[in-house]
């Protein structure tokens, strides 16, 4: 009886099995006709017979679970906007190319919440819920702007009607409260632009990690590239003619990348030579950058004298000098850099790393000089704001006294100016850094961005085109040619837009708006230009496996444009007339005044004790040290990882020369085993127990460290370690 | 009906089996009979089957049609369609395309995979962009990393030990 019972049991595991085995279809099919017979007889007689359907039922829940998974997936694939875009672009130029793209799109996503953000906290009740245009004096276009208000050169540089409109901090009413669902409009102004920089802190951060999670920077890939490249690379999903021709350019680009790699690995070197080309290049390219840097302090200088010699017949450069250098030097000098690096003579990828890193050196010193230059000018208007207020006090007293004394009443009713005549303050917020230093920047970089490209790619492109027929010299191999995609030049523009996007939207949040604007805009006219009018690199290289080095800089700019803003909310006073936060000291006295009004009473007292400096020292002290004990622990992982790669690399190699019966090719284990000719020290197979006391999660780690410890050909490493992991097990 | 035991046979469900049927028949409905009760002796030449969208982009579906056919020129029977769909889905376990893919990959069917199979793959995988001493370099390497015995080519054994570590595997 049980016999019989194994027996059936035996034939069910070989249907359930039978799909698994790489047989032909007849043999299955006789072998599963037997075994079903066989059981069919047999299983009546054991009473067994329901078992079948339920476990039909399972094979089927499984497999609408597995169907309904994949249709997710397909969904969510098709719903990321310009897939294909990006992979007809990768499949020609490479992934290094790609990657900009991708990080454009990622860009634009980010941008697209923040805009959701604002427009949905912050603009859409104000227009719905505030008051409307020409109500109060500040949402009207002073008397003496409006005959040009609408000229369209006005509006152009944002002045005029746009001046005047949600589209700037100026805009805002300070009322606490406004429409009917009380909603608290100051507070989330504050709210908003605050919670702006933690939004993209948060996800820049989460990129990161999730990108180095999937592994390293991009050098080093496994053991087995060319193999996997050569068997995994086809989709057998293809079904497109198109895409068919994607997929081999893309392979063919692949294979291409992969044979730099592994060329730059064989190459031979002059190390003084090389040394020497790069201390020079690296001279010549920091006297380059502080010659730039006094440049614009300079110039900023003398922006600042013109703006006090206040003389209306200011040229059109003399007037827009500071833009004009910065576009000129954004121009000149990263084509400078990139001849002189190369002397320096890189793998391509470390090359683009170094030319990322000097042009946001570059960047950086002409952005914050030009940041100075602007709390000068700020710090100016605050001084002409306060006189400017003390006049208007000054009337109001004297209107009061007149009318009371006039009709002897102490009512007085407002004074019945129309709100256009009213003295205005000069709106710092609005007029400085809102509108004047970033949108302006903003604007120009965007221009010179999309004439760069029609110029030096596509005019070029056409020239070289056309003329190469009645040329002396040809054109398409020699001097203009067709140009390269400058991949670092566009990422980092990309990142310094959005570091003045960040440092300009809590002044002007109509910005954000602009920016994702610009982003859509530039991916189409983008993926257009490099499809018509470049050529794939010479030396095809493979991006960095993340993109954590585009991330690192972005979180670096988001970092630096974090403070400036900062620095304004806690330090600077608002201005008395305008914006939702005119009327207080400080632009956080709303939170502050929120938390006393609104909400009860203990919730008060808990901010009270949290901001005593007895316990927020202690805080950011046990802050400190988890960061330091979670940093020790990936170092001590990490390390662990790459013994145990070394022990497989090692155990392999052991396997291969082992199944050769050759000895062992280990240079040092041959002179061991000479010294020493009982041949003790043979390698002995992996021990099975783990030695007492260890950490529990690494039972394999510590044994394999025992033998490694016995066999590795790195002495005086091998005795460290030994020593680490002494200590670790202790 | 067949489809039982087809189901059984294969990872597709009653459904799927009937729609594949129904392709199988579209290829060339005069030479399929509806009825396959009687077990005919169907074969459908390379041609019609190398011209199916799914197969017809790809480089390797002449060789792909020759491992799953009966009589190894490419002629395949419903059976063969039926395993050869089967083993290219989804839902066929990763050790069972390893040796299906070793087999594919092995263009002169010694069970081996040497040089000239590897160049052989390579080139339809690049359409022949590649230059010769491009390939040479490409094909030594690739033996050098998977050859775990030695003996120059790629055995079965070295074949799946290389290919279940790949994380791309499974398309």
């Amino acid at each position: 009886m049980e016999a019989l019972k194994e027996q059936v049991e035996e034939k069910k595991k070989v249907i359930a099995t039978l799909r698994n085995q790489p047989w032909r279809m007849k043999r299955r099919l006789v072998v599963l006709k037997e075994a079903q017979e066989f059981v069919e007889r047999f299983e009546g007689a054991l009473g067994k017979g329901r078992g079948r359907k339920l476990y039909a039922f399972k094979v089927m829940m499984a497999k609408k679970l597995i169907k309904f998974k994949r249709d997710f997936e397909n969904f969510k694939t098709a719903c990321i906007p310009w897939e294909r875009k990006i992979k007809d672009v990768e499949s020609h130029f490479g992934s290094s190319v790609a990657s900009y793209f991708i990080f454009l799109r990622w860009m634009y996503g980010l941008n697209l919440v923040l805009f959701g953000l604002m427009f949905g906290l912050v603009m859409l009740p104000e227009i719905l819920m505030g008051l409307p245009y020409g109500s109060i004096p500040r949402k009207t276009v002073p008397r003496e702007e409006q005959p040009t208000a609408m000229d369209y050169s006005v509006l152009f540089e944002f002045g005029g009607y746009c001046k005047y409109s949600f589209l700037f901090y100026g805009y805002y009413d300070h009322e606490r409260t406004i429409g009917l669902l009380q909603f608290r409009l100051p507070l989330s102004y504050l709210l908003v632009g605050v919670g702006i920089f933690g939004y993209s802190l948060m996800v820049v951060i989460r990129t990161m990690a999730r990108n180095a999670n999937e592994g390293g920077d991009g050098a080093e890939e496994g053991d087995f590239t060319f193999s996997w490249k050569m068997f995994t690379s086809w989709d057998y999903l293809i079904g497109n003619p198109e895409t068919a021709d994607n997929k081999y350019a893309s392979i063919t680009t692949s294979f291409k990348e992969s044979i730099v790699d592994e060329q730059e690995n064989q190459k031979d070197e002059n190390i003084h030579l090389r040394r020497f080309l790069r201390v020079l290049a690296n001279f010549m390219i920091i006297s380059c950058l502080g010659g730039s840097g006094y440049l614009i302090y300079f110039v900023v200088k003398r922006s600042q004298e013109f703006a006090k010699s206040e003389n209306a017949n200011l040229s059109w450069f003399e007037k827009n000098e500071v833009e004009f250098v910065m576009s000129l030097l954004g121009l000149v000098c990263p084509p400078l850099f990139e001849t002189i690096a190369e002397l320096e003579d890189y793998h391509p990828r470390i090359a683009l790393k170094w030319q990322l890193g000097r042009i946001f050196a570059l960047f950086l010193g002409n952005l914050y000089t030009f940041l100075f230059a602007l709390f000068d000018e700020v710090n100016a208007k605050l001084e002409s704001e306060k006189s400017i207020k003390n006049s208007t006090e000054w009337i109001y007293n004297q209107y009061h006294a007149n009318y009371s004394s006039f009709f002897n009443t102490t009512d007085v009713p407002p004074p019945a100016v129309h709100p256009a005549d009213v003295i205005r303050g000069p709106c710092w917020e609005t007029n400085i850094i809102g509108l004047f230093e970033f949108v302006k920047l903003i604007v120009s970089d965007i221009q010179v961005t999309y004439l760069t490209i029609l110029i030096g790619d596509f005019v070029r492109a056409v020239t070289v085109r056309f003329l190469n027929y009645c040329w002396c010299w040809d054109l398409e191999a020699g001097f203009p040619s067709y140009g390269e995609f400058d991949i670092s030049g566009n990422v980092l523009g990309l990142i310094f837009n959005q570091g003045m996007i960040w440092m300009g939207a809590f002044y002007a949040p109509g910005l954000v708006g602009l920016n994702v604007l610009r982003l859509l805009t530039s991916m189409y006219y983008q993926c257009w230009a490099v499809m018509c009018c470049n050529v794939p690199h010479e030396r095809v290289f493979k991006a960095s496996r993340s993109n954590n080095f585009y991330m690192g800089l972005l979180l670096l700019v988001l970092f630096l444009s974090l403070l400036p803003v900062v620095y304004t909310i806690m330090t600077l006073s608002p201005s008395f007339d305008c914006g939702p936060f005119s009327g207080q000291e400080k632009m956080y006295d709303v939170v502050m005044e929120t938390i006393e009004q609104d909400l009860p009473a203990f919730i008060g007292n808990i901010f009270t004790y949290a901001t005593n400096p007895g316990l927020i020292m202690p805080a950011v002290l046990l802050m400190v040290l988890a960061l330091y004990y979670l940093n020790a622990l990936s170092k001590g992982y990490q390390q662990a990882n790459l013994d145990l790669k070394r022990k497989m690399q090692m155990a392999r190699d052991e396997e291969k020369n082992r199944r050769n019966n050759k000895d062992s090719t280990n240079q040092v284990m041959k002179d061991l085993e000479d010294l020493l000719p009982n041949k003790s020290l043979a390698p002995p197979p992996i021990e099975e127990e783990p030695p007492p006391g260890t950490h529990t999660h690494t039972p394999a780690y510590s044994s394999t460290a025992h033998a490694i410890s016995q066999f590795t050909p790195d002495y005086p490493q091998c005795l460290l370690f030994a020593l680490h992991l002494s200590f670790q097990m202790l | 009906m067949i489809s039982l035991y087809l189901q059984d046979c294969t990872y597709f469900t009653r459904k799927e089996i009937l729609r594949l049927f129904y392709r199988y028949r579209d290829l060339a409905p005069q030479l399929v009979p509806l009825d396959y009760t009687n077990h005919p002796d169907v074969k459908l030449p390379y041609e019609l089957i190398g011209s199916m969208p799914e197969l017809k982009d790809n480089p390797f579906r002449q060789r792909i049609a020759e491992v799953f056919s009966e009589d190894g020129e490419g002629n395949m029977t419903l059976d063969d369609f039926l395993d050869m769909f089967s083993v290219l889905s989804e839902m066929a376990p990763r050790d069972l395309k390893a040796y299906y893919a070793f087999k594919i990959y092995d263009f002169n069917n010694d069970d081996f995979i040497c040089k000239s199979d590897l160049e052989k793959t390579l080139n339809k995988l690049t359409r022949n962009e590649l230059t010769e001493d491009e390939v040479r370099m490409v094909c030594e390497k690739v033996i050098d990393e998977a050859d775990l015995d030695n003996d120059g080519r790629l055995s079965l054994e070295d074949f799946q030990h290389m290919i279940v570590r790949a994380p791309e595997f499974l398309r």
